[in-house]
Parts: structure tokens; C-alpha cells; sequence
């Protein structure tokens, strides 16, 4: 089993290697200067500017030595200098990451508290209301474009019925606590302030359902199919026929079986909401890696391009490594000797 | 002939229907039995008699869109129709219980063997949990696994069929019912897998006295271990009475259909190799004929069989649903043609296929980076010919190699070692552009008739798929030959435009070989090409294949695991074990003085519908299981099951020598275990 681990991390690390060099050349191959996105259009006009610029963020080297630099920085833990924030990257993302983890963690949580029990239910009593609705509710998520559900969760439940709190992290009347992890719902207890705790938590309610409602979508669909899959089989009839009571044909026989397609998809989705606040995080102001993301793209700030690009590669590979070790878990036919 | 004591089980004028979208389908149409304590009753019939659809009905497993629509099902003075659904579970699993078909998907995967054995014990309260996993180890034990503590640790995937199938006895047994419904039982398994089955079944009714309902479309399964027999046709009864009565003189012509159309091992095939057979299809279960169900198709319909017979008494402890015997009359066995016997095995003749110390080994994925791979040998050295013109069997256990052997002939898959010879050229390295023109003259038919048919296409195209990849035809011309080679295969024209699904598995059959003859091959090897058909199917389907070859003048290697169909049809037979082949020798020898001791045990676990024999006949009783090939055993690979295994076995290969002309057997005690 350790064996195993250590040669799929060893795959892991080339794997987010990969993607760092994939980036990179795509990068540079884009026709855009950062030159002009980031002296504006007069200063790009004067030929020494220019130079001292591309000079003072080393784009007048080779493309191969640019990349070497990347790679030779990267094993000191160093991801450069933020060309937009004039920071190290590394910091850039310290800051901003939390944010995202607790936004998309919390979201997780919601779509597979809500949706993996409104799966099996649905396959538990299928075509009746509980079903139909159901049914409703992940094509609803699914279909539902991110933008257009945060507009009207906000224009309803902020704007008109003033139930939920505004964009952003926390008001602006109140005090973030001491940094600890960055995670406020965690650095606020920590830190004694209950009020700034429920203030945070009531924050992140709107953005959390609007970031999960494909996902719970998804989960849903994905767990009444393995469901209804699983009750088909051969040993549910077995287990039938042997007397067992229908909670434990249920829950004891189908549901684990089920389970195995949903942890493929609930990994997928997990990474795919980390990486995916993008839309959410702009409407909602939430200071997160969505917005910073966005940011960078659009000054062509590469060396936080690269660094995102990292970060990104490496939650994918880490996720689908999880996938297979809890897959190996929950399937006796595919755990090792 | 039955005791005094009153019956456990009494179903009355059952009928079971279905409401489809495309109508009602009476799928058990007014059945009736009783059953009491302790005794075996079989239920025969082909698919969709009925005959799974009663069983189930008896404990309710019924899924929608299945209803009990009128009858009455009593058990021990209960009326299972309209109990409640509590009141049935407590049933299920402890008074009644039930095993399926198929042990490969009747175990949940993801659970461990233990539990689901003692979920079946605590989910009726008669066991405590350390109880009833403690009985759950005795009652591995009991049905024969050799390490029953760790059996309850193991997952089902490590299990052969086998093992399986004493796990789910195992959970049958384990509340110790009154009543244990098999279904199919050993449908899924080989012929020594299912003698050991059986006989343990036989052993667990008499040493335990459970009623036993054991539901077969095979007529000598039942006969080996029932008391009494109910034939199911179209959702009814026709024939009831002891095996005995009924095999040796079957009074309802379905019986007497089902009785003949099966090959069988203890009757000699000197004359026209043709089985009997009833044509057409069952009738449509939507809409019953008026009069008798089976008229259409029988062979002795009179003029009052328009009228719909009852099922009445004819002699003691019997009876039948028939006008035609119901006076006492008797059905006259089929007279086969005698045909010339000709010695079809050509001698001094160039053999079409040579195949000399052939092996196909397979590299396993290695357990690390570290370690080599492991090779698993599924065909290590096999040697034989095939002349042009004859029929050779190859028969073996699942996992004997047979089908790897059959793909690497083909060279579907590369051959490791050895030599190919077809029709004088070596093939064995020949690349696949070279070989092409050859695969011509090779066709293949496989086992599943509902995989190896593309579900997307329509006949038509399937059947000239071939001719075109092949260039054989005109523009124009495909559309003749395809209506030319339905014929052949005894297909209507019209079956052209339809697609493979519209078809019954018999017809999909049909549809394989007509497209393995669409190129006019001299060469045809057959995959198990029956085993997933009815009784009467097979018969149909052997009868075709023994008519194109006396028309077409065709070579077959025909691959089974039935001893009784291979015999039927070949002149020569190659048993293979483990990747080796143990004897070969013309078919009338084989059966007449088999050498090999596996040849022996093969010979003797196939059931005969005859119980008289069944009982006269000695029964090798194989031990275990086929290896593995990967680490197969030293010496003689067949000694680790064999009961005539000496030192000299695992310390010396024996060789495949002559023991009489064209008679090979690779045993260093030839003729010491015999069943004959």
C-alpha cells in the first residue's frame, strides 16, 4: 500500500509539472503584451520604458530561461513576484486561498449533505412526489446558468426580502478576527468573537447555495441512477428473499454500491468548485482565488498565472489521488493485495 | 406413494400475469401442485414456461409489473397470497428460502461473505450475532469449503462460481426452512461443479429433511435428484408423475420433445446424427391459443386438440394434459433414419489444420515495480489436427483453456509458442494483412448470441458486412446473397431489415452463422456456440449446424463444455485440461473406453435423464476445482484431483502416447478410474 502511494505521488508531481509547462507555453503564445495592459498606452509608446519593463520582469530572456527561473524558484518555494500586486505570488495566494476553501468546502458540504440523501430517497421511492421533486431540484442546479442564479438570490433574498447579508466576506461594520488559518469561520471562534462567527456564516450562505447548486444537481442525479442501478441487481433480490428488512436492503446492500460512482463524481466536483469560483467570487466580492484569478488573466500577469496554474494542477491531482485511495476503501475488487 | 403427513405447500389454480405497456402476459396461467414435508419436486420447462415466475410467486419475489391475479398459495395453513408484508419477510429466508441462477451476481460485491451469511441468521432473530457467525463457519464447512474461518473474511470476487453457489446453499440452509426453492441452480456452472451441487443437495434433503423445489430446463438434473416432476409449457402444467414414468415413457409431447431433443451420453449416435427437435416458437404468452398451447407445434396433434385439454389423471400418480394419451395411449420414441455409417475421418489426407505445441501465456500486471510478472500459461502445449471434412469436439472445464486456444487458432490473439499450420501455409507468424485473405476460409461463431451481434445494425448489413470487407460482391449483388444465406440458416427474407433484438436468442444464433457463412469458409469454429440456448434450441442449432456441413461440406471445431452435444456431433474429441490436452480419440471410442481419469469424471458428472441408469452408473466424484494457471501443479497437471494420483504423477509429465489406433492419452495410469 505505501508503495503504491509513493509511485502515485511521484506520478502526481510530473503530472503538476506538466501542467506548469503546458501553461506556460500557452502563456506566452497568447497574442497580448503585458507591456500594454500594464503601462497603459502612453508609457508603452516610449522605447526605454518598454525595456526598463521588460528588463525589470525578465521577459527579454528566452523563453527556455524564463521557464528555468520558473522551475529553480519553484523548488525554493519561490512562484516570483506578482507583476499586477507587485507582491510575491506565494503571499498573493496565502491570502486569498482561504477564502475560496472555506466558500468551496462549504458548498461541498451542502450539496452532498442535501443531494446524496435526496438521491437515495428519490431511488427509495421512485415516482412518487418526493421523485418528481427531486428530480426538479438537480435539473434546476444543473441547468440554472452560476450568474443568473446569483443575480436573483441576491435581487430576492438581499434586495427585496433582506433575509440574507450583502456581497462580501464579512459587513463592513464589523472586524475580521487575527489571521490564523484565514478561514473565517475558524479564526473567529478561535479567536472568542461569536458575533464576527455568525456574521461570516451568514455571509456565506447566498454564495454557498449559488456555488453548489450544479454540484448538488449532479450528486443528486448521479446517486438515485446508482441507486436505482444497484436495486436491480441480482443480490438485492437475494437479500430480499432472504428476509432482511427493507432499511437494510437499503442502507446495508444498495447504498454501498451506490456509493461508488458518487465518490468519483464528488471528487471531480470538489476540485472542480475549488477551481471554479471564478463567476461567484466576482459577483459576491468574495476576496478570494476566483477573483485573483480574474485579475491576473486579464493584466497577463504570468508569474501569478503560473502560480493559480499550480495550485489548480495540483488540488486536480491530489483530489483524484483521494478518488482512488477511497475508491480502493469502499471497492474490495479493486483494493491491492 | 405419499405419506400420510399433510402437505407444507398447496398452490391452486395460481396465476401469475404481467401488465405491460404491450399488453397482459399471463406468464403462469392456472397451476396447480402440492408438496409435502421433505420431498423434491422439479419444475421443467423452457424459458418463459413459467416455471421461475411460480417459484417466485410462492414467496411473493415478484417485481412489478407482476400481479397474483387469482389462486391461492397455502403454506403449512397460511395464505401466502394475502399476507402481509411483515408476515412474508419473516417467511422469507426462514421458512422459505430461495437460490438463483447465477452464484457470480448473487453476492453483494462490496460485503464480506461472513456477513451476508450471518445478516440471514440475525435478520430472523433465531441467532445472536456471535451465534450465528459461529454457525455460519459449520455451515461452510458442512457445504464443503475447505477453510471456512477464512471464507467468512473473503469477498465474493475471490470466490469461483462454485464457491458461490455453496455460499448462497450455505445462507439457504442456514435458518434451517422447511422448504429451499433452487432456481436454476446449476444453470451457471461446469458439469463436475454441478455434480457436486447436486449431490449435495441430495445429501442436505435427506440428512436435514427440507422440501426441496428444484426448477431446470434440464430433464436430467431433475431426474438425479427429484422425486416427483411438474413439465411447465405456456404457463401451464402438462405432465406431472415420478422421473421415472416420465422418461421412460412420457405421456405429453412436449414432455417427449424435451426428452429427445437433449443429446444424451448414454444413447450411441451410429446413425444420422440429427436430434429431434419441435419447430417454431413457444405460442405469444399475450395471447394463448384456444385449444391445447402446444398444438401448433406437435407432432401428434389430433382434430379435438382445438379444445383446451385438463390436466387428468392417466394411471397412478400421474398425469398429463393431452387428448391423445388420455386413454392410455402411448407417444412412440422418434425413429432416426439410419444413415450410412462412413468413417468421416479421412486417413492419408493432409490435415486442414495442424496445431503443434501450441501455448498462449499471458503476462499478469505485476504486484510491483519491483517484482516480475506473473504468467498465467492458459495454453501450454497443446498439439492436434483437424481433417478437412470432420467435426473435433473440445471439451475442458471453464478456465481449461479453451476459448484462448480457439482465439489463438483464429491468431485473434498472438500465439507465445508453437506452430499453426492451416491448409498447408504456417500462420503462426504471418501478419495480419497476409493471414487476411485466409480468414476467408476461418470463421468463428461465439457463445453469447445477444454480444456478438452489433445491436445498431440490421441484419442485413451484418450478414453483408463481411462480403463486402471481403470484396466478393457486386454493388448490387449483396442484397441476393444476404436472402441466399437466411435461407440457409432457415430465416425468412424478410429478417433482412430488421435488427438483431427483434430476434430470440436460437434466431440471433441463426443470424451468427449465417454471417460466419456469408464468405464461404471451409473452416468454422464454434465457441460454445449453443451453451446459452434452450434444450430444444440446441437441438435446432446442432441439427442446422450438421446440415450445413453435409451441404457445404464444412470442417468444424466445435468448443463445449458438454460432454453429451460434443460427442452428438464430432468425430473426434480432444479434452483439454489446464491448458494441456489429457486424451483424444474418435468419438465412438472416447465414450466407449474413456483413459483418462478426468475424461472419466467429465463422462460421469453429466446427469442422464434416466434414473434408472443414474443410479446404476458410478459416479466419479471430482475433488475441488481447476487450478490456477498461473502456478499449475507439478508432473501431471490433473493430480491434485485426481483419486488415482500417485508419486510418480507429481514428479513426471506424462506424454501423450497411443493406446489404440488414433487414441492418445497423456496418463501414467491409462484406464485405472472408469465410469463405463
Amino acid at each position: 500500500m505505501l508503495r503504491y502511494l509513493a509511485s502515485r505521488l511521484c506520478i502526481a508531481v510530473l503530472m503538476v509539472l506538466l501542467a506548469t509547462l503546458v501553461i506556460f507555453l500557452i502563456a506566452n503564445m497568447v497574442p497580448g503584451d503585458p507591456v500594454l495592459t500594464q503601462l497603459g498606452d502612453i508609457a508603452a509608446n516610449n522605447p526605454d520604458m518598454v525595456a526598463a519593463f521588460r528588463h525589470r520582469w525578465g521577459l527579454d530572456l528566452p523563453l527556455w530561461d524564463r521557464y528555468w527561473i520558473f522551475l529553480t524558484g519553484l523548488f525554493h518555494g519561490d512562484l516570483g513576484i506578482s507583476i499586477g500586486s507587485q507582491r510575491p505570488v506565494l503571499e498573493d495566494i496565502a491570502q486569498y486561498a482561504p477564502a475560496t476553501v472555506e466558500l468551496s468546502t462549504i458548498a461541498f458540504l451542502l450539496a452532498l449533505i442535501v443531494g446524496l440523501p435526496l438521491g437515495v430517497v428519490a431511488a427509495m421511492k421512485r415516482d412518487t412526489w418526493i421523485d418528481h421533486l427531486a428530480r426538479s431540484i438537480s435539473l434546476v442546479g444543473v441547468s440554472a446558468p452560476t450568474f443568473w442564479l446569483a443575480f436573483v438570490m441576491l435581487a430576492v433574498f438581499y434586495g427585496a426580502l433582506e433575509w440574507a447579508p450583502g456581497p462580501g466576506q464579512i459587513s463592513a461594520s464589523t472586524f475580521p478576527p487575527p489571521t490564523i488559518t484565514g478561514i473565517m469561520l475558524i479564526d473567529a471562534p478561535l479567536a472568542g468573537d461569536w458575533d464576527t462567527f455568525w456574521d461570516a456564516a451568514a455571509h456565506l450562505v447566498l454564495p454557498s447555495i449559488v456555488l453548489a447548486a450544479s454540484t448538488l444537481g449532479l450528486i443528486t442525479r448521479t446517486t438515485r441512477a446508482a441507486m436505482l442501478e444497484a436495486l436491480s441487481q441480482d443480490y438485492i433480490r437475494v437479500a430480499r428473499a432472504k428476509g432482511l428488512v427493507r432499511r437494510s436492503i437499503m442502507l446495508g446492500h444498495a447504498l454501498p454500491n451506490a456509493l461508488l460512482p458518487v465518490v468519483t463524481l464528488g471528487g471531480l466536483a470538489y476540485a472542480q468548485l475549488l477551481t471554479g469560483t471564478v463567476l461567484t467570487e466576482s459577483i459576491f466580492s468574495w476576496p478570494g482565488l476566483g477573483r485573483y484569478t480574474f485579475q491576473s488573466a486579464v493584466r497577463l500577469d504570468f508569474p501569478a498565472i503560473m502560480g493559480i496554474t499550480l495550485v489548480v494542477a495540483a488540488i486536480y491531482v491530489l483530489v483524484n489521488l483521494l478518488v482512488d485511495l477511497s475508491y480502493a476503501a469502499l471497492d474490495p475488487r479493486v483494493s491491492r493485495r | 406413494m405419499h405419506d400420510a403427513a399433510e402437505p407444507i405447500l398447496r398452490v391452486e389454480n395460481l396465476h401469475t400475469w404481467f401488465f405491460t405497456d404491450g399488453g397482459v402476459v399471463r406468464a403462469v396461467d392456472g397451476v396447480s401442485f402440492t408438496l409435502h414435508p421433505g420431498e423434491t419436486l422439479g419444475i421443467v420447462g423452457e424459458s418463459g414456461s413459467g416455471k421461475s415466475v411460480t417459484a417466485k410467486s410462492i414467496i411473493r419475489l415478484l417485481d412489478e409489473p407482476a400481479r397474483i391475479v387469482e389462486g391461492t398459495i397455502s403454506f403449512r395453513g397460511r395464505d401466502m397470497v394475502h399476507l402481509s408484508d411483515e408476515a412474508l419477510r419473516e417467511i422469507r429466508g426462514a421458512e422459505i428460502a430461495m437460490v438463483f441462477q447465477d452464484p457470480m451476481t448473487s453476492l453483494n460485491p462490496v460485503l464480506r461473505i461472513g456477513r451476508q451469511l450471518v445478516e440471514t441468521m440475525t435478520a430472523h432473530r433465531r441467532f445472536g450475532a456471535k451465534a450465528a457467525r459461529e454457525r455460519g463457519v459449520t455451515l461452510l464447512r458442512r457445504m464443503g469449503m475447505a477453510t471456512p474461518e477464512r471464507a467468512m473474511n473473503g469477498w465474493p470476487h475471490r470466490f469461483s462460481g462454485g464457491m458461490r453457489q455453496r455460499v448462497m446453499l450455505a445462507m439457504g440452509f442456514a435458518n434451517e426452512p422447511t422448504l429451499l426453492i433452487a432456481d436454476e441452480p446449476t444453470t451457471a456452472l461446469d458439469v463436475t461443479i454441478q455434480a457436486q451441487i447436486l449431490d449435495l443437495l441430495r445429501e442436505l434433503n435427506a440428512d436435514l429433511g427440507t422440501a426441496v423445489i428444484l426448477i431446470s430446463h434440464d430433464l436430467g438434473v431433475i431426474a438425479d435428484v427429484c422425486s416427483r416432476v411438474l413439465v411447465m409449457y405456456a404457463g401451464e402444467v402438462v405432465e406431472e408423475g415420478a422421473p421415472e414414468d416420465l422418461l421412460s415413457d412420457p405421456r405429453h409431447p412436449y414432455t417427449w420433445a424435451l426428452l429427445h431433443a437433449a443429446p444424451r451420453l448414454d444413447q450411441a449416435n451410429d446413425g444420422d446424427r440429427r436430434l429431434t427437435t419441435i419447430e417454431g416458437q413457444p405460442p405469444d404468452a399475450r395471447d394463448w391459443p384456444a385449444g391445447c398451447r402446444f398444438r401448433a407445434r406437435c407432432p401428434f396433434a389430433v382434430a379435438k386438440c382445438v379444445e383446451h385439454p385438463d390436466l387428468l389423471p392417466i394411471g397412478e400418480d400421474r398425469a398429463a394434459r393431452c387428448w391423445v394419451t388420455q386413454d392410455g395411449a402411448t407417444l412412440r420414441p422418434p425413429t432416426h433414419a439410419r444413415a450410412v455409417g462412413e468413417a468421416r475421418t479421412a486417413t492419408g489426407v493432409q490435415p486442414l489444420l495442424e496445431v503443434r505445441a501450441l501455448a498462449k501465456h499471458f503476462e499478469l500486471p505485476r504486484d510491483s515495480f519491483l517484482e516480475p510478472h506473473r504468467i498465467l500459461r492458459a495454453v501450454d502445449g497443446v498439439d492436434f489436427d483437424v481433417f478437412p471434412g470432420e467435426t473435433v469436439g473440445l471439451v475442458g472445464e471453464s478456465g481449461c483453456g479453451k476459448s484462448t486456444l480457439a482465439r489463438v487458432v483464429m491468431r485473434l490473439t498472438e500465439p507465445t509458442e508453437g506452430r499453426i499450420v492451416f491448409d498447408g501455409q504456417d500462420i503462426t507468424h504471418m501478419s495480419q494483412a497476409a493471414i487476411r485473405p485466409l480468414r476467408r476460409r476461418m470463421q468463428m461463431i461465439f457463445q453469447d448470441p445477444y454480444g456478438s451481434l452489433n445491436p445498431r445494425m440490421m441484419v442485413g448489413e451484418i450478414l453483408s458486412g463481411p462480403l463486402r470487407l471481403h470484396g466478393l460482391v457486386p454493388a448490387g449483388g449483396a442484397r441476393e446473397r444476404v436472402r441466399e444465406l437466411l435461407d440457409l440458416v432457415g430465416l425468412p427474407p424478410a429478417a433482412a431489415a430488421r435488427f438483431p433484438h427483434e430476434f430470440s436468442g436460437g434466431q440471433r444464433q441463426r443470424i451468427s452463422i449465417a454471417r460466419a457463412l456469408a464468405v464461404e469458409p471451409g473452416f468454422i469454429i464454434g465457441d460454445e456456440p449453443i451453451s446459452a440456448l434452450d434444450v430444444n434450441i440446441q437441438a435446432q442449432i446442432i441439427n442446422l449446424m450438421i446440415g450445413l456441413q453435409e451441404r457445404l461440406g464444412l470442417t468444424y471445431l466445435f468448443i463445449a463444455h458438454d460432454l453429451a452435444v460434443v460427442r452428438h456431433i464430432s468425430d473426434r474429441i480432444v479434452v483439454l485440461y489446464l491448458g494441456r490436452v489429457v486424451e483424444t480419440a474418435p468419438s465412438q471410442e472416447l465414450f466407449a473406453r474413456p483413459l483418462h481419469p478426468y475424461t472419466n469424471s467429465l463422462i460421469s458428472a453429466v446427469p442422464v435423464p434416466d434414473p434408472h441408469l443414474a443410479r446404476r452408473r458410478r459416479r466419479i466424484a471430482l475433488q475441488g476445482e481447476v487450478p490456477n494457471a498461473v502456478d499449475p501443479p507439478s508432473g501431471c497437471r490433473f493430480r491434485t484431483r485426481c483419486p488415482a494420483a500417485a508419486t510418480r504423477c507429481a514428479e513426471e509429465t506424462p506424454s501423450l502416447t497411443q493406446a489404440a489406433p488414433g487414441h492418445f492419452v497423456a496418463c501414467h495410469f491409462p484406464g485405472s478410474v472408469t465410469v463405463v
